[in-house]
């Protein structure tokens, strides 16, 4: 990203006594939670705890039944937070067009976007790639191209949803490589995973749910070392490192 | 089984030949059917994809009354168009009536239901798909329209072949508003009808067999491209 | 690939070319029977007026009573039928300007080799029809509102039969033209009123033949009128005046004279006639 700054306009997000009703179902219930800017924050918890519900919450994909999310002084998502979806969504185009796309939606085009353009490829290793069709792209490709679209838009915050349950190791490692190297250009990051070890390799801040409601937020360190609360202790129990 | 027998033998020597009254005939059904097909694209397109992503009241009782609307008998349309076309009703003043463009207009009408539901099926599909990523980026509704039309194309295509092939192979609503001229407004099934009544089946049957040749040919052609374009955008 | 988007592109500019184009040769719209263009007077006729004029001739070929009522609405010009009392009380209404008799052909009475009503080879119409009431084998009938079948009803009543009480099962309405009810007529080896000009180019005949004909009353008078340019201004009035001027003119009425199918005249020229 070079010369683009990172703002930190919509940070920190906070979630007050957020509720969330699927049908029938209470998915969120009384969430309390605040992003720091700057962490790497892992949202965990067993399935259905809501994790994939909260992350889309704090993006502002999905409204919340009761209580509010603010976004810095914001209190509606502002432009400049990216996502990428455990199965990546490109279109019916070439590698580099998706990303010119995603930037022309953010008003980005011209020489500049395809600065960004070639930048952002290299930066995953995708810059052979870039006239490939999308679609025909490994899955692990794809989910590094998703990555470079997020890059390309130098993102305040980048959120992802278990963007590694379905690649192999060596993809795996690739894309937390990716990760790394976006939020140490000023980009927050906000991910759930499955897997713990990732977690423990990437997070800084743990945000464990437990039945919608969280059950904790404490530096991740600290966390894997001695959860503080006895769900969290059931947790990790439960899953055996 | 005689007459079918002479008529695909009478159809192999016309199309052979070139019979310059055929070929004028072809033609014509051609430019009629094409043209209509893209003017219903144009309203159609854009009105299924609007449709499919819109959240507003009435939306579920909208979808049922296009999927509906599908099923328009021809023949009706073409007695409304024709009332709205003739001297003696509002648009007589455009001189339409019984010439070709007439013709576009009542087709246009037949398959624009057929181009937007179908629209609105494909793009409804894509639209789960794309959705939260589209949200994400923080497209606005008509960025959203736009790429989800673009991106599903190739259906799309498979859509503007259906209404084509409404549009080719109805009579109802042409032989109303073009009065089946001969050599101004006669087309295949209007040619087919008129030679049905005159008794001379095994010419009606050779322009049957021709006009369902092209369709064919033409869905072959669409197939074909859309193998092509899967297997180069996946 | 590449070639097929190009030829894709060629239809498309071909078809709108083709709908956009006007027609740079003057016309006239004739609305007429199906009797005249599917006994092939039409095509024999009409290129010949263009020959002579340069005027082309759209022809609407409906029903007596559909071509009255385009000329009603103002969409043709001129008017060509085969129903003189309809013609007249069109006329009346202030639908056109004048009529001209023009030709005439004859009804034919078309039967069944089998001839359950026994009526082939005769030469009175009025007694074949009240022998056929009588019988009640299958007779197709028009009705609709066409010439033939204005002619059909007057005989009926010529033979003394109430037709609208007299049909039943035996007596199918098709309500269609004359080709259509030949083709029913054909598959039910059916009675059928029809035109020579019709019945002589038609081709699937199955079993039919004429059973009776030359009776006066079978006697099928054509006009040919103008819409009224004061009730419809759009007319093309000069040419279709015209049209009918050449249809009356000696060479015109040759012409109409000279279409013979297998040797046989088909229609009779008599303009100037009190027809």
């Amino acid at each position: 990203m070079g010369d683009v700054e990172i703002s930190v306009q919509g940070l920190p997000i906070v979630a007050s006594r957020v509720d969330v009703v699927r049908g029938s179902t209470l998915v969120l219930d009384g969430v309390d939670v605040a992003i720091a800017p700057r962490s790497r924050t892992f949202i965990l918890g067993a399935n259905g705890a809501g994790k994939s519900t909260l992350l889309r919450v704090l993006h502002g994909l999905i409204e919340p039944t009761r209580g509010r999310v603010t976004w810095g002084a914001f209190a509606t998502r502002p432009r400049g937070h990216a996502m990428v979806f455990q199965r990546p969504v490109l279109l019916r185009r070439s590698a580099a067009a998706n990303l010119l796309h995603a930037l022309a939606l953010c008003g980005v085009r011209g020489r500049e976007a395809r600065r960004r353009v070639d930048q952002a490829l290299t930066s995953v290793g995708l810059e052979a790639m870039a006239g490939r069709p999308a679609r025909v792209l490994s899955g692990g490709e794809q989910q590094r191209l998703a990555l470079a679209r997020a890059w390309a838009l130098a993102p305040e915050v980048l959120f992802l949803d278990e963007p590694t349950a379905s690649l192999d190791p060596p993809s795996t490692r690739a894309v937390e490589a990716i990760v790394n190297d976006i939020h140490a250009l000023g980009t927050t990051i906000v991910m759930t995973t499955h897997h713990l070890a990732q977690a423990k390799r990437l997070a800084d801040s743990i945000v464990l749910l437990h039945d919608g409601h969280v059950a904790e937020h404490t530096d991740a360190v600290a966390f894997f070392r001695e959860p503080g609360s006895a769900a969290g202790r059931a947790f990790l129990e439960g899953e055996r490192l | 089984m005689d007459t079918i027998s002479q008529s695909f033998a009478l159809a192999l020597h016309m199309v052979a030949h070139l019979d310059p009254r055929l070929a004028a005939i072809v033609g014509l059904s051609l430019a009629v059917s094409v043209t209509s097909t893209l003017c219903s694209a144009v309203i159609g397109l854009p009105l299924g994809a609007a449709i499919a992503i819109g959240r507003f009241p009435g939306r579920g009782p909208v979808i049922v009354a296009l999927n509906a609307a599908m099923g328009l008998p021809p023949v009706v349309v073409g007695l409304v168009v024709y009332l709205m076309l003739s001297r003696a009703g509002p648009l007589g003043e455009l001189g339409l009536l019984f010439t070709p463009p007439a013709m576009v207009i009542a087709q246009t009408i037949l398959i624009i239901p057929i181009i937007a539901a179908l629209t609105r099926q494909t793009v409804e599909d894509a639209w789960t798909e794309y959705r939260e990523q589209l949200q994400s980026l923080d497209a606005s509704w008509l960025q959203s329209t736009l790429t989800l039309l673009w991106d599903t194309r190739w259906s799309l295509l498979t859509v503007l072949l259906a209404g084509f092939g409404r549009a080719a192979a109805e009579v109802g609503a042409v032989i109303i508003v073009g009065g089946n001229i001969d050599g101004v407004t006669r087309v295949m099934t209007t040619a087919i009808a008129l030679e049905t009544s005159k008794g001379d089946l095994p010419l009606a049957l050779a322009l049957g067999v021709v006009l369902i040749t092209l369709v064919m040919a033409l869905n072959v052609g669409a197939h074909v491209t859309r193998q092509w374009a899967r297997a180069r955008l996946g | 690939m590449k070639s097929m988007m190009q030829g894709a592109m060629a239809l498309v500019v071909y078809s709108l070319v083709t709908i956009g184009a006007h027609a740079e040769q003057p016309f006239i719209v004739v609305a007429s029977t199906t009797s005249t263009e599917q006994s092939g007077l039409f095509g024999y006729l009409l290129p010949a007026f263009e020959k002579d004029t340069g005027i082309a001739v759209h022809v609407v070929a409906v029903g007596t009573g559909q071509a009255l009522d385009i000329g009603r609405r103002g969409d043709a010009d001129v008017v060509f039928v085969h129903d003189k009392a309809a013609e007249l009380k069109w006329l009346a209404e202030g639908n056109g300007v004048k009529r001209y008799p023009v030709m005439y052909n004859d009804f034919v009475l078309i039967g069944p080799q089998s001839d359950p009503a026994h009526v082939a080879g005769g030469k009175d119409i009025a007694a074949a029809l009240k022998t056929i009431a009588a019988a009640k084998p299958p007779f197709v009938s028009r009705a609709d509102k066409s010439g033939t079948y204005s002619a059909e009803l007057r005989l009926w009543k010529a033979a003394g039969v109430d037709i609208a009480s007299a049909k039943g099962p035996w007596y199918r309405e098709t309500g269609s033209g004359m080709g259509p009810a030949l083709n029913t007529a054909a598959a039910m080896d059916a009675y059928i009123l029809a035109d020579r000009g019709t019945w002589l180019n038609f081709h699937n005949r199955g079993h039919l033949a004429i059973v009776v004909e030359g009776d006066k009353r079978l006697f099928n008078q054509y006009g040919v009128m103008l819409v009224n340019p004061a009730k419809h201004p759009n007319v093309r009035k000069e040419l279709g005046q015209k049209f009918i001027d050449w249809l009356v003119s000696p060479h015109g009425q040759d012409v109409i004279a000279g279409y013979k199918i297998n040797g046989e005249q088909l229609f009779f020229p008599n303009a100037g006639t009190d027809s």
